[in-house]
């Protein structure tokens, strides 16, 4: 399998210990790589049970077969891991330098288990691994620790992710930096935090061969020409923006923590001329043809120089979401989020359950440590990140999440934490459509959900919302282990059989689109598995009250409201549709027709 | 002499690398970036742009070497290298101004551009997805 390099890295922190261990082809042809191969991974290293932030968790980065090669869109990576905020599995995936790094040095994934002793980094210098203190660098934010380490080594090509302060101090939805801050969800950042492991540098220099580089070559640059006319590459940095007026348009943007659904602030966002912010540079990831991220900064004010990339979740969780309609100050809070290393849709969310119960007389003076949390107060969020990232007065209660958070406040702000599942929603307001509620009750990964609107032209209209959830659920889940980025989903016309061209050119094994079909619901089963396996219960799989038992405002009056008994029909379907039990379990017989009851490939201790 | 060099427009520019990948896949028939005859450097913290031997007229690269393996080819507009000559020493690397020269390790010899004079044109001016990458050509002081 020539771009596989069927290596894993396996990393020990207590024992300071590094390990190259082969990874069996079945596991690869099964699993494919990316969340596919790291959520397996992970549930053959970590028991069931263990509590996430303990040393016995593991974090798994998983590279994929694509990855390294000129396949567009291709250098991601997957960060698999227990999340301290569900409890249950965590994949996300993210793109850029550190993905290609990870897979030049030659692994398909690397699997950090154990704790060290006091603040550590590894540096992965190709088969060398070596681990050094990171007293010095304990404390600062994810960039200037990308800065240091890269400057201490004198070299470009040592690649960085790190976490900030966020993670140190194990804020549940801290997230890793890896030089491209978008929103990485689940709060990985926190596991690396527990392990005290700083950050994990690396310097792949080894070249990438693939099985057939003609074939690679033309499959490549035909979906490169396509980028170039699909309609995310058009509209490149002014994605964000253009989502979310279309979203406020269909009356399903999430305002002031889901009380409404409409913002009328979102002129003022979207104005050209007087937003107060400019885009300074619009970059790609490596190989990617549609460079969607613009770098906006903010042009005056008091947030004046404030610079980041925006994604539509970020921008939703941070602006409507807490009332802001002010740029720069969200520019701000995502900068801030960066620095700290915290998962902007989860910050978002639970600064806009605290605007609410600060509202509501929940948190009032002393609790909110003098600040007013009025929903639209910008000062207050960007207080608010700096608070939790710190862990600081009400940032320490936050930095939980919203469903631990209300369950210690109590007195009824349970109503308002939206969460699932202990995951803050984003995007898209489920009560607009059943297309989107369902996947935000079942979600098995903490992945960032796409939104319904942007998805509606690109799947077909089944039956019932239950097949529909099914057949995005196993595209998606193939596009995070094949690896391909999920912005260019636009260019494919025939996902399936141009997927499975791509990755047959890369690894010369060649799978049917049906045989890939099966794999994406293979993996979906194995992601469902692991949280089976942790404790799921059907009752996990629902919505907070106040999307079932309120009707958004904008709707008012109009049909689409949710209900439980609708959410319960909604998911009986879902179950039907994949061949599981009423209860929401798997069958054993399911198990076995998808190649998943063998024993296991790769533990830890083989 | 007739000057011919890949340029880009760092404006343009996304640092997404796909002329790195096309040039060391087209160059060695396999990915990877190191021995790539185009390498996307940053400049500033938010600048990035793809350089390549820019064919100066001066010719540091071809001053510096000690063991005269190094020449302008007239005909291709492209730096010449006598293979059997270099020994891989690295001066040239030392003296080229852009950082547009690269040693390969395995063979112990440079490399630099050679504009991709089997094709139309460089395949890097061809699958930029932005239309950064362009030919420069100057007549100047001929």
């Amino acid at each position: 399998m020539d771009s596989h390099s069927g290596k894993c890295l396996a990393v020990d922190l207590t024992t300071r210990r590094a390990e190259i261990r082969p990874l069996p082809q079945d596991l690869l042809r099964l699993c494919l790589g990316g969340v596919g191969l790291g959520t397996r991974l992970l549930a053959e290293w970590v028991a069931p049970g263990t509590p996430p932030l303990s040393p016995d968790n593991a974090i798994v980065f998983a590279s994929g077969a694509l990855a390294g090669t000129m396949a567009p869109c291709s250098s991601n990576h997957a960060t698999v891991t227990k999340s301290p905020l569900t409890g249950f599995l965590s994949t996300s995936v993210s793109s850029g330098h550190w993905s290609l790094s990870l897979k030049r040095a030659g692994y398909d994934a690397l699997i950090v288990t154990g704790a060290a002793e006091s603040p550590d980094y590894v540096f992965v210098d190709d088969e060398i691994v070596h681990f050094n203190a990171a007293g010095h660098l304990w404390g600062m934010t994810t960039q200037r620790t990308s800065e240091e380490i890269r400057r201490h080594h004198g070299d470009d090509r040592v690649r960085v992710a790190a976490i900030g302060p966020g993670g140190e101090r194990q804020v549940s939805y801290a997230c890793i930096d890896d030089g491209y801050p978008l929103s990485h969800r689940g709060g990985a950042g926190a596991v690396m935090g527990s392990k005290k492991l700083k950050a994990i540098a690396i310097r792949g220099t080894q070249a990438m061969a693939v099985h057939d580089l003609h074939r690679l070559e033309k499959a490549s640059l035909a979906l490169n020409a396509r980028a170039r006319t699909a309609p995310v590459a058009k509209n490149r940095q002014s994605t964000a923006l253009d989502c979310l007026l279309a979203v406020n348009k269909q009356g399903a943007l999430p305002t002031r923590n889901f009380r409404e659904s409409c913002f009328k602030g979102t002129a003022k966002l979207a104005g050209k001329d007087d937003s107060g912010y400019r885009v300074v540079k619009v970059s790609a990831c490596p190989s990617c043809p549609i460079a969607c991220r613009g770098l906006l900064q903010a042009a005056d004010g008091p947030y004046a120089w404030a610079a980041t990339t925006l994604d539509y979740q970020t921008l939703a969780a941070l602006g409507p979401q807490c009332g802001i309609d002010n740029m720069p100050a969200i520019l701000k809070a995502a900068e801030l989020c960066q620095q700290y290393g915290l998962d902007t849709v989860s910050t978002g969310g639970c600064i806009a359950w605290a605007m609410e119960s600060f509202e509501r007389g929940l948190l009032a003076g002393e609790d909110a440590g003098g600040i007013d949390l009025s929903f639209g107060n910008a000062d207050a969020l960007i207080e608010m990140v700096k608070q939790i990232g710190e862990r600081k007065g009400i940032g320490h209660l936050l930095a939980e999440g919203t469903r631990r958070a209300s369950a210690k406040l109590g007195r009824g702000s349970e109503q308002w934490a939206m969460h699932s599942k202990g995951l803050e929603i984003s995007g898209c307001d489920p009560r607009g459509s059943e297309d989107q509620a369902l996947p935000l009750a079942v979600g098995l990964g903490a992945e960032s959900d796409d939104c319904w609107l942007c998805l509606d032209s690109t799947t077909d209209r089944r039956s019932n919302p239950g097949s529909r959830n099914k057949a995005r659920e196993d595209q998606a889940t193939l596009f995070d282990s094949l690896l391909l980025c999920r912005q260019s989903e636009d260019c494919f016309h025939d996902f399936l059989s141009e997927a499975a061209d791509l990755y047959a050119a890369a690894t010369g094994v060649g799978l049917s689109p049906t045989e890939l079909e099966r794999t994406g619901e293979r993996i979906t089963t194995l992601k469902k598995s692991f949280n089976i396996r942790e404790g799921w219960k059907r009752s996990d799989d629902c919505l907070p009250p106040r999307l079932l038992e309120v009707a958004a405002s904008a709707r008012k009056g109009k049909a689409g409201e949710l209900a439980e008994a609708k959410l319960k029909a909604m998911l009986d379907d879902y179950y039907e549709a994949r061949g599981w039990t009423a209860e929401g379990l798997v069958p054993h017989q399911k198990l076995r027709e998808l190649g998943l009851d063998g024993p296991p490939a790769m533990g830890k201790g083989k | 002499m007739e000057r011919r060099y890949v340029q880009c427009d760092r404006d343009k520019c996304t640092g997404c690398m796909i002329c790195q990948f096309i040039c060391s896949a087209g160059k060695e028939g396999n990915f990877n970036l190191e021995k790539s005859r185009i390498s996307v450097v940053q400049t500033g913290p938010s600048t990035v742009t793809a350089i390549a031997c820019q064919f100066c007229r001066n010719h540091p690269c071809i001053k510096a070497c000690p063991r005269d393996a190094l020449s302008a080819d007239a005909a291709t507009h492209t730096l010449k290298l006598d293979k059997a000559r270099c020994a891989g020493c690295g001066w040239c690397i030392e003296a080229c101004p852009f950082g547009a020269m690269t040693l390969d390790d395995s063979t112990k010899s440079v490399t630099a551009c050679d504009l991709c004079t089997n094709h139309a044109q460089p395949r890097c001016i061809e699958v930029c997805p932005r239309n950064a990458l362009s030919l420069y050509i100057s007549r100047r002081g001929r």
